[in-house]
């Protein structure tokens, strides 16, 4: 300890002082000011830009979400517009089935009505003709038997079998 | 480069271990070659001042050396040669205050050989302690019983050594950050040069001990102290590490001064709560807190002390520890001890270099933690301790 009070030099500590408050002063003016505050100001800048990014990634995040949603409502709308359709075919289908169905029921009904009316008008024609052709026969039988009566029988046979034939 | 950042770290220190021999070894060199020679020149020198007699042996010479080194100095000595008596270097401004001004080179004083004259007075220097001491022509110093002499010593301001090198320390300093906080400016707020390697330790300081330590509402104002006694202490130290002899940060004067602004501005930054702890400790029984108050101010007291003593005699061990081995290299003479010696040396340098950044780092971050108590707010309660 005492070789240590004795080491002490008033004059070395007096210079120690006076340069290095002078070096403090200084160097808090003219180094450690502009030193922290440009260090402050780049690390301000530097969260601000990460925060900013976040925030841009947050949107995005966000933005595809909203992407996502509106794709999907798209395509939940492209399915039931396809399923009205087919359920519009079908219906079509089964409607013109059953419309065709109807017609044909209706055209089988007229047909066989035609047929019957045909039929009926045939059969009155056969019956005209062959009241017309019995009123003929009987005629010429009558005519016939009054002049020959062989010849009569002979034609009465002819025409009953041209009336089979026919 | 090629180099890989290792290497180059190799090379660097073994650059400067090898440097820190070059003074020494031309020192010893001559001493060992012409012993008889020495010890008639020293008998030369010996009646112009009977009260000391320099040793002749190479351990005795290399105690001198340590001694000598550790100290102060008045004239900036690279290295000397024993045989002629040459001392490669240049003389500094001698200051003195002793009834008037004195200002001469150290010149005069032949490095310790002569007496220097200066308005009518005469001045020598003592070689047990390096200091300057006003004495009669003949340069007389008379010591008392434990050996200090009784010659009076006048206020020494002199331009010494160490002013030199703390004078150059602040100027290199200065270069160094004003550069820094210029560069900002110009390179769009990116340090550029060497205030790149800077820099981090600039915000380690803030976010490492200062923040910490002070808390984010006060540490702004001691950071311009904190930072620059940081840099301060690791320049010096890193100087004493070269071979240029320096020893500033182990000399008890320039702790002394370092802990003595941290003490100051402990005190005189100090809110009401510090001393509040200090002389009436909330929380505790009132005899306590009584018998605490002398023990509190104590502490703050012993806080800056241990401060001067933990940075001067970590330093001025490091300072003698590493001498010695080199100095062992001329004891033993041999080439096995002598490469052990080396080696050690080699190796203690490093630690040196750590020890030069571990010390700055410490002295800061207790100046922080002391300020930090200095301006720390209590929330009191009772059931607070």
């Amino acid at each position: 300890m005492e070789k240590l009070v004795n080491q002490f030099e008033l004059g070395l500590f007096f210079w120690q002082m006076l340069i290095f408050i002078g070096l403090i002063l200084l160097l808090r003016k003219f180094a450690w000011k502009p030193i922290l505050e440009s260090v402050n100001n780049r690390e301000e800048g530097i969260r601000n830009a990460l925060s900013s990014a976040e925030k841009a990634r947050e949107e995005m995040v966000a933005l595809q979400a909203k992407n996502e949603a509106t794709l999907q409502e798209a395509r939940m709308e492209r399915d039931a517009m396809l399923k009205e359709a087919r359920e519009i075919k079908e219906k079509m289908i089964a409607d013109a089935k059953a419309d065709a169905s109807a017609e044909g029921a209706k055209m089988i009904e007229q047909a066989k009505a035609a047929i019957n009316n045909e039929k009926n008008a045939a059969m009155a024609e056969i019956k005209a003709q062959v009241s017309s052709l019995s009123l003929e026969i009987a005629e010429k039988l009558l005519k016939e038997e009054l002049s020959n009566k062989e010849s009569q029988m002979k034609l009465v046979d002819k025409m009953l079998a041209d009336a089979k034939l026919n | 480069m090629v180099l890989s950042r290792k290497s180059l770290t190799i090379i660097a220190s073994l650059f400067i271990s090898a440097l820190s021999f070059a003074g020494i070894a031309q020192h010893e060199e001559h001493a060992a070659s012409s012993p008889t020679q020495e010890a008639h020149a020293e008998a030369a020198h010996s009646d112009s001042h009977d009260t000391h007699a320099e040793p002749t042996d190479v351990r005795g010479k290399i105690k001198a050396h340590i001694n000598h080194h550790v100290l102060d100095s008045h004239d900036f000595t690279l290295f000397s040669d024993e045989e002629t008596g040459m001392h490669f270097g240049f003389p500094l401004p001698v200051i003195l205050v002793d009834e008037g001004f004195h200002v001469f080179s150290s010149s005069k004083f032949h490095h310790g050989k002569e007496v220097a004259e200066s308005n009518g007075k005469y001045y020598a220097i003592n070689h047990h302690d390096g200091k300057i001491y006003r004495t009669d022509a003949q340069g007389t110093i008379t010591n008392d019983a434990k050996g200090h002499p009784t010659n009076v010593h006048p206020l020494d301001l002199s331009i010494t050594k160490s002013v030199l090198t703390i004078l150059f320390t602040a100027l290199l300093m200065f270069w160094i950050f004003t550069s820094l906080a210029k560069s900002y400016a110009k390179n769009n707020g990116i340090a550029t040069g060497i205030g790149r390697f800077f820099e981090p330790l600039v915000v380690f300081i803030r976010d490492e001990i200062a923040i910490p330590n002070i808390g984010q509402k006060y540490h702004r104002k001691y950071m311009g102290y904190l930072l620059t006694i940081f840099f301060f202490i690791l320049f010096l130290n890193l100087f004493g590490l070269t071979p240029l002899g320096i020893n500033v940060t182990g000399n008890i004067a320039i702790t002394f001064a370092l802990a003595i602004l941290t003490f100051l501005i402990t005190t005189f930054t100090a809110k009401k709560d510090y001393w509040m702890h200090m002389f009436w400790m909330p929380g505790v029984p009132k005899p306590m807190r009584i018998i605490l108050a002398p023990i509190e101010l104590l502490g703050a007291f012993i806080k800056p002390f241990s401060l001067m003593i933990r940075l001067y005699a970590n330093i001025f061990a490091g300072h003698i520890v590493l001498m010695s081995i080199i100095g062992l290299i001329f004891i033993f003479k041999s080439w096995i001890g002598s490469s052990l010696s080396f080696g050690l040396a080699f190796v203690l340098s490093i630690l040196e270099i750590l020890v030069a950044f571990l010390q700055a780092y410490i002295f800061t971050m207790l100046s922080a933690l002391y300020f930090g108590s200095a301006v720390e707010e209590h929330h009191h309660d009772e059931a607070h301790h």
